[in-house]
Order: structure tokens, then sequence, then C-alpha cells
């Protein structure tokens, strides 16, 4: 029955999505852009700063990341459709892991774009090892979705939900983009140093297990008005 | 205001005028001579700092699934002194490095994790001012994710290697030192308690205000 509302859920946002593209095209778009303006800010004769690469990959993905999750959501506020969502006879934590995955699935989707577009620019060569990226961006993803779609969720109430999603998301999410970022940077290096990939990985999945928990307790009485 | 705020306020004054004695009166330590003095408020602060933003997961959630608005103005409350000790750690703890370490500020993990958390403290009043009406739901899930942050920023010294001191510094003090510590630790939390039973009451003036209003209205 859980599974069963995750994939209805699931199925729904990636059915309306599919059919206008909106904001995968607009939260496409607005990463590229981050992308070229750090380009533009930190490439000096045809040379990147060294590790610049991992971290402007995972502040496009945060900022993309923030805008998706804003935009996802005021779609469920226009005509009141989470309303309906939530008077549904289905389990809360089944809506929002249904809501996550959705999520998920879409900045994966940004992340096939911009990888390759942070990789040739800064002449990053991150498919140097691209199963170890993929999990990476895999966990790291995960955490900074568990904490956005729960807190956008609760924000589609609010008046300044606009502005209060970046000044809520960040804070909390920093450890995730400073794991991220490391572990990215960490496969940037020529030799792989196995042992601060697995202590950086370990610390995502730490991380991702707590946001998703809380998220998943905090759900319910969070969505009751 | 209760009957042991009045005596109680005084005993925190007496502390807060014994505390610079003590402090003078401990020895200097070894390698870092008078600046190391600036721990005897550092410490004790951070403790408070830590201790605050539990208190306010805490009641956090036991609003989120009681309901009970009493502890929702403990939360905020307890939000507001996050800030404060909050303020007074992370300007401390730089005072202290630019002697110790000679850099004000080192990008080191309990360094990075407890300027989050007063961030998380931050965000959290932003969103009680600013939030609109049914916010204090919200606020209190926000405190809820800062409040996991608090073991994580208590034992990341002990896991990583970096120069800030770790946990096992404080039993090892000897009593000329310990003692003060304890002392200005001591103080610290009574004027935590105090503020916090202070800023509390002034919410439930607040509302019984508010009350009276509608009252009055209807």
């Amino acid at each position: 029955m859980f599974a069963r509302v995750v994939w209805l859920v699931l199925r729904k946002d990636l059915t309306v999505e599919v059919r206008s593209l909106e904001i995968a095209y607009t939260t496409l778009f607005f990463a590229v852009s981050c992308v070229l303006v750090f380009a533009f800010a930190l490439v000096r004769e045809g040379r990147a700063p060294e590790d610049g690469a991992a971290g402007i990959l995972w502040i496009s993905i945060a900022f993309a990341g923030t805008l998706a999750l804003g935009r996802a959501f005021e779609r469920e506020r226009q005509s009141e459709t989470l309303r309906a969502l939530l008077l549904a006879p289905a389990a809360r934590p089944a809506i929002y892991v249904g809501k996550l995955l959705g999520i998920v699935a879409l900045l994966g989707a940004c992340e096939m774009v911009l990888v390759p577009l942070v990789a040739l620019l800064f002449q990053a060569p991150l498919f140097a090892h691209p199963v170890w990226l993929a999990i990476i961006l895999l966990a790291g993803t995960i955490g900074f979705a568990a904490v956005g779609t729960l807190f956008a969720a609760m924000l589609v109430r609010a008046r300044t939900r606009d502005v209060l999603l970046p000044v809520l998301l960040y804070p909390i999410t920093v450890p995730v983009i400073i794991a991220g970022v490391r572990a990215t940077a960490t496969l940037l290096q020529p030799e792989l140093d196995m042992d601060s990939i697995r202590f950086w990985l370990a610390l995502l999945g730490c991380f991702d297990v707590v946001f998703v928990t809380l998220a998943l307790w905090t759900f319910e009485p969070l969505m009751t008005d | 205001m209760p009957k042991w705020f009045v005596p109680a306020a005084v005993v925190c004054g007496l502390m807060f005028a014994a505390a610079p004695i003590l402090i003078a009166n401990a020895p200097y330590e070894s390698t870092m001579g008078l600046v190391q003095k600036i721990f005897y408020v550092h410490l004790p602060s951070a403790l408070i700092f830590l201790l605050a933003a539990v208190v306010c997961g805490v009641a956090s959630v036991r609003f989120l699934f009681g309901g009970n608005p009493r502890h929702d103005r403990i939360a905020w409350a307890a939000a507001e002194l996050v800030v404060l000790f909050g303020i007074i750690t992370l300007v401390t703890g730089p005072l202290w490095a630019r002697k110790a370490w000679g850099v004000w500020w080192q990008w080191d993990v309990r360094l990075t994790a407890s300027l989050m958390g007063w961030m998380v403290a931050v965000a959290y009043l932003l969103l009680r001012k600013y939030g609109g009406p049914g916010s204090d739901k919200l606020a209190a899930g926000l405190a809820l994710f800062g409040m996991a942050n608090v073991p994580f920023i208590y034992i990341s010294v002990n896991y990583w290697r970096t120069i800030h001191p770790t946990t096992n510094v404080l039993p090892t003090l000897p009593v000329s030192m310990g003692l003060p510590v304890w002392f200005t630790f001591a103080t610290f939390f009574l004027l935590f308690i105090l503020l916090l039973r202070m800023r509390v009451r002034l919410e439930e003036q607040r509302a019984r205000l508010d009350a009276l209003y509608l009252s009055v209205d209807a």
C-alpha cells in the first residue's frame, strides 16, 4: 500500500512534468547560467582554480534545487491540489516519499547535463570514476532534497515562501553540500584516495538517514492544519 | 513572575561580580598566558549555546506532537538565547584563536558546525518574524533539524583531527582552573534560566493581551 501510494504520487508528478517540462527547462537553464557565471568569475587564462569544479557543481545543484523545489510546490498550491493530495486516504509519509523521489529524479536529470558541462568548462576529470561520482551525486541529492521537500511543503502556506525557502534550507543542508564537495574534489585528484571517499560518503549516508528519518517523522504533524 | 525570580537574579548578579576575581586569581596557562583566560567565558557560553539549542529542539518536538503553546513559547525564547550565547561563543572564540592559532578563523569542522547551528537559530527567528500565520509549526520543524546538528558539533572535535581542543580537556583540568570554569558555567546557566523565564513570560503576556483583544471584539 505504501509503495503503491509512493508510485502514484511519483507518476503523477512525472506525468505533469513531462507534459509541460516547465520545471525541467527553467531549472536546467538556471543551473547552466550559474555555471557560466562561475566560469567567467573563476577561469583565468584558460585555467580554473584547483578543486573549483567540485564546488561549482554542487553550488549549481543547490541553487537549481531550490528553484525546482519552489516551483514544484507552487504548482501544487495553484488550485489547492496539495490539499487534495493531503485529504486523500493515504499515509502522509508515502506522499512525502513520492514527492521526494520526484524532486530527486528531476535534479538527477539536471545533473546529467551539469556534470559534462562543468567537466568541459573547467577541464575537470569528472568522468575518471563515473560510478563513484554517480553514488556521491545520488547521496548528496537525496540529503539536499529530503530537507528541501519537507521545508518547501511546509512553506506552501507561508506568505513569504520564496525568500524563506533558501533562508531555511541552506544552513541545514550545509553539511551535505560540504561532504558532497569534498568527496567530489577527492575524485578529481590524480590518485584516488579511497579512505577519504569512504569517509565523506559515510558522512553523506549518515546525514541522508538522519534527514529522511526526521522528515518522515515530522511530515504528518507539520502538514496538519 | 515566580517567587524565586528576584532572589535568583540577585544571586546571578553577585556571581557575575565574583567571576572576574576568580578568573583573575586562576593560574596562568603555561603556553598561552593571559589570553587563555577567555576560555572561562568561551567554554561556558558554548555549552549554554548547545544547551539552548537542545531546549529549543525538545520544546519544538513537544509542541509539534502535543500542540501546547507553552512549549512553543519556550522554543522561541530558547532560540533567541541560542543566538545570544552563539554570538558570545563566536566572538570570544576568534579572539582566543588569533593568539593561540595565529588566525581569527579556521574552516575547521567544529567552527563551521557551530556557525551553521547559529545560522539555523537566526533562520528560526527570521521565520518567526516574517513567516506569517502558521509559522509556529514550521519553526518547530526547523528547530528539530537544528537540534540534529548539536551532537555533531559536540563530538566533531573527537573524531576529526582539528586544532580545536577536544572535549577531554575539561575533566583533566587542575582544580585551580576547573573551579573558575564550573563557577562561570553555573553563572551563565543561571543567567540562561532567568532570561528564558523572562522571555517566556513576555510571550505569555502577549498571548493574554491577544486573547483579551479578541474577547472585546466578540
